[in-house]
C-alpha cells in the first residue's frame, strides 16, 4: 500500500474498456489499484526507480496499438541457423498470417479464448505490474503441447515493438505442456520504435508430469525500452523447467522469474548473463518455491557492466517445511568495468526444511588484472585478451543453452559485445 | 641480444632496482641469483612489461629497440618469453584455444601466416613431447586445477610453442621435485640455440646443475654486485649469501 500519492500512472488507462476476462480484469484492476505502483520504499522495487521512470517516459498511457510487418521483416529478424515455428507479435498481438512452420502446434490469440485460467500461476497479487497485465493486457497467445509431444526444434516467439497511438504493451501468453512432453521456447523482440516505451509482459506455463521445458530469452531492447515481467512456472512430478536469460541493453527492465516446485523429482534452472553499459539498468528477481520433498533447483547469473550501467539481482529461495531432501544452490558473480557502474546483489533464502542442501554465494569484483598480464606476455592483444576473460567469465551461462544453433547465435552475440564496446 | 643499462625500477614509491647493467648476446645463458627481496622477481617483471612496476631510469634494448617503449604482448610478439613464477589459472579459457591465439597473433606480428588446425595440433603434438605434458592437460582451462610441476610444464610448453629468442624464466624451479626438475630443464636444453638466448632467475644452484649457465650473477638490493661463471653458483651454494651481503653491506657503510 504505497498509493498516497497521486493516483497512479495508469488510473485513467484502466478506464478504458478492454475486451474478455471480465472477471479476471476485475480482479487485476482491484489487486493493482490496491498495491499501487511500487515505490523506493516498496522492498521488492528499491534499487529500481520504475515508477518514476515510468513518469518520466510516457508522455500517452494508452495502449500501444498492433500494426502490419512484413514476411521480409521477420525473416530478417529470425537467427542464422534457426529451423522451428515462428510466432509473430507486433506490440504483442499475435500476426497468425506471419506466422512460419507452425505446421500442427496448437495456439490462438488469447483474445480468442475466453475461457483460460490466465492469473492463476501468476497472480495478481504478488505483483503490482502481473495486476496490471491482467486488468488491461490485450493479446497474448495461448499455446497448448500435446501429451508425449517431443519438438526437436524450439518454438521462436518474436515480438515487434514500437510506441505508436500508445507506449503501452502488454502481451501475457499462456503455455500448458503435456505429460511427458519436451519443448524449448526462444523469446526475441525487434524493437523499431524512436520513443520510449513500455512493455508489461506476463508468462504463465503450466508443465506436466515428466515433462522439459527450455525457456531462453534475449534482450537487447536499447534506450527506449522500459520493461517489466513476470514468467512463471508450475512444476510437477519429475519435470524440469530451465531458463536461460540474456539482457545486452534496455533503459531499465525489470525481469521476475519464479518457479514452483510442486511435485518431487522436479527441478528448476535459471540462468542470466547481463552485460551492461552506457545507462542501461537490469534487474533480475528470481524465486524458487521449494513445496515438496526430493526436488532440486540451480541457479547462476552473472553480469558485466561498464559505464554507468546498473545490475540488480536478487535471488530468493523458499525451501517449505516439507519440502526435506532439497538440493538448492544459488550463485551470482558480477565483474564491475567501471568505477560509476553499479551492482546491488541479494542472495534471501528462507528454509523451514531441516534436511536439505542449499548453498548461495555472490561475489562483485573487477577484470583479474594478472590474468590479463599473463595473456598479454603471451602475445595477444589487450583488447582481446580482455575480451576473452570477459567470455570466459559469462560463457558458462551460455554453455546451458541445449539448442546449438541457438546457443552459437548467442555466443556471437555475446563474443561481439565483449570484443567492442567494453 | 639484450642490453640493460643503468636500470632504476619501484612499486608504489618503493625502489627495488637501483641501477642493473646486463649484457645478454645471443645463445647465451645467464642466471641471475640472490638473496629473497633482492629484485629478482622484479626484474624479470619489468623485462616482459608488468604494469605495477614503474621504471624511473636507465634503458632497455632488445634487438635494437626500445624495449621500455613496447606494450606487453608487443614484446611478446617481438620475442621476449616470461615464463612465470606463479602461472596464472584462467577458468573457462581452453589452453588450446589461448595458445592458438597467442600463437597466430604473433605470427601476424612477425608477418607470417596464421596456422590452420592442423598444423596448429602437429606443432603441438611435437612440443609436448618435448615436456612430457599431456594432452589431457591441455583440453582443460588454462592451468585451472594444475599441479605445481603441471604449471611450470606448461610454461616450458608455451615457450617452445611461442618459440622466443630471450626467454625469462622466474624460479622456474621453485617447489618442484627432482623428476619435474628434469623434464623442464630438459625442455629448456632442447630449446636453446646459437639464435636465442635464456635468464634464469632463481634462489636455488640446483637448478645450474641442470640449466648450465654461461654467466651468473648475484642480485643484492637492486643491483648486480658479483658477477661470474658457474663456479660462483657452486661457491654461493657452499657459503650461502651472508658473506656477498656481508661484504656489501660493509662496503656501503664505510
Amino acid at each position: 500500500m504505497s498509493t498516497l500519492t497521486k493516483q497512479n500512472l495508469f488510473e485513467g488507462f484502466l478506464e478504458t474498456s478492454f475486451a474478455g476476462f471480465e472477471s479476471a480484469r476485475e480482479e487485476g484492476k482491484t489487486s493493482f489499484l490496491n498495491q499501487g505502483l511500487p515505490t523506493l520504499k516498496s522492498e521488492e522495487y528499491k534499487f529500481t526507480a520504475i515508477t518514476k521512470k515510468l513518469e518520466q517516459s510516457l508522455q500517452n498511457v494508452g495502449a500501444a496499438k498492433s500494426f502490419e510487418v512484413s514476411e521480409a521483416e521477420v525473416k530478417a529478424a529470425i537467427p542464422a541457423g534457426y529451423e522451428g515455428a515462428v510466432l509473430v507479435f507486433t506490440n504483442g498481438f499475435l500476426q497468425k498470417e506471419r506466422c512460419l512452420k507452425v505446421g500442427s502446434l496448437e495456439f490462438s490469440p488469447l483474445s480468442e479464448k475466453t475461457e483460460t485460467p490466465i492469473g492463476s500461476i501468476a497472480k495478481a497479487a504478488k505483483d503490482p505490474f502481473a495486476a496490471l497485465n491482467q486488468a488491461s493486457f490485450q493479446d497474448g497467445i495461448f499455446i497448448q503441447i500435446p501429451k508425449k509431444a517431443v519438438i526437436d526444434e524450439p518454438i521462436l516467439l518474436l515480438s515487434f515493438n514500437k510506441a505508436n497511438e500508445g507506449q503501452v504493451i502488454q502481451p501475457r501468453t499462456w503455455i500448458e505442456v503435456g505429460d511427458f512432453s519436451e519443448v524449448t521456447f526462444i523469446t526475441l523482440n525487434v524493437n523499431l520504435s524512436e520513443a520510449p516505451f513500455f512493455v508489461n509482459k506476463v508468462v504463465e506455463i503450466k508443465g506436466g508430469l515428466n515433462s522439459q521445458i527450455r525457456y531462453y530469452r534475449i534482450q537487447n531492447d536499447g534506450k527506449f525500452a522500459i520493461e517489466v515481467s513476470n514468467i512463471e512456472t508450475n512444476l510437477l512430478k519429475d519435470s524440469r523447467f530451465t531458463s536461460v536469460n540474456i539482457s545486452l541493453s534496455g533503459e531499465m527492465v525489470r525481469n521476475n522469474l519464479s518457479l514452483n516446485l510442486l511435485g518431487s523429482n522436479s527441478e528448476g534452472n535459471m540462468y542470466g548473463i547481463y552485460l551492461l553499459n552506457g545507462k542501461s539498468h537490469v534487474d533480475n528477481h528470481t524465486n524458487v518455491d521449494h513445496t515438496i520433498p526430493h526436488a532440486e533447483s540451480n541457479e547462476l547469473y552473472k553480469g558485466i557492466l561498464a559505464d554507468q550501467s546498473r545490475g540488480v539481482f536478487n535471488g530468493k529461495i523458499f525451501v517449505r517445511q516439507d519440502a526435506q531432501k532439497t538440493n538448492a544452490f544459488q550463485q551470482n558473480n558480477n565483474i564491475l568495468l567501471s568505477e560509476n557502474a553499479i551492482v546491488n546483489t541479494k542472495p534471501q533464502l528462507e528454509i523451514w526444511a531441516d534436511d536439505v542442501k542449499c548453498s548461495h554465494g555472490c561475489t562483485t569484483g573487477q577484470l583479474d588484472e594478472e590474468a590479463l598480464f599473463y595473456l598479454q606476455a603471451r602475445g595477444i592483444d589487450k583488447t582481446q585478451a580482455k575480451g576473452l576473460l570477459l567470455f570466459a567469465f559469462a560463457g558458462e551461462v551460455l554453455e546451458h543453452i541445449k539448442n546449438d544453433s541457438f546457443r552459437e547465435y548467442c555466443t556471437q552475440l555475446v563474443q561481439e559485445r565483449l570484443g567492442s564496446k567494453f | 641480444m639484450l642490453t640493460i643499462k643503468n636500470l632504476h625500477a619501484s612499486i608504489e614509491g618503493t625502489p627495488i632496482l637501483r641501477g642493473i647493467n646486463l649484457e645478454v648476446k645471443a645463445g647465451e645463458v645467464h642466471a641471475i641469483m640472490g638473496p629473497n627481496g633482492s629484485g629478482k622477481s622484479t626484474l624479470a617483471s619489468v623485462l616482459a612489461g608488468r604494469e605495477e612496476y614503474e621504471v624511473t631510469e636507465g634503458e632497455v634494448t632488445f634487438k635494437g629497440k626500445d624495449l621500455l617503449d613496447l606494450a606487453p604482448e608487443d614484446r611478446a610478439r617481438e620475442g621476449v618469453f616470461l615464463a612465470f613464477q606463479y602461472p596464472v589459472e584462467i577458468p573457462g579459457v581452453s589452453s588450446t584455444n589461448f595458445l592458438r591465439t597467442a600463437i597466430n597473433q604473433v605470427r601476424e606480428y612477425r608477418g607470417l601466416e596464421a596456422l590452420d588446425a592442423v598444423k596448429f595440433l602437429t606443432m603441438m603434438k611435437e612440443k609436448m613431447k618435448l615436456v612430457e605434458i599431456d594432452q589431457k592437460l591441455l583440453s582443460r582451462s588454462l592451468n585451472e586445477g594444475f599441479s605445481g610441476g603441471e604449471k611450470k610444464r606448461n610454461e616450458i610448453f608455451q615457450m617452445a610453442m611461442l618459440e622466443p629468442t630471450l626467454s625469462i624464466l622466474d624460479e622456474t624451479d621453485s617447489g618442484l621435485d627432482i623428476d619435474a626438475l628434469r623434464i623442464v630443464s630438459n625442455g629448456v636444453n632442447q630449446l636453446k640455440s646459437k639464435d636465442n638466448a635464456t635468464i634464469v632467475v632463481t634462489h636455488y644452484q640446483r637448478l645450474l646443475d641442470y640449466i648450465v649457465p654461461d654467466y651468473v650473477h648475484v642480485l643484492y638490493k637492486g643491483r648486480i654486485v658479483k658477477s661470474g661463471t658457474k663456479e660462483l653458483a657452486l661457491e654461493l651454494e657452499e657459503k650461502g649469501y651472508d658473506w656477498i651481503k656481508e661484504a656489501i653491506d660493509s662496503e656501503a657503510t664505510v
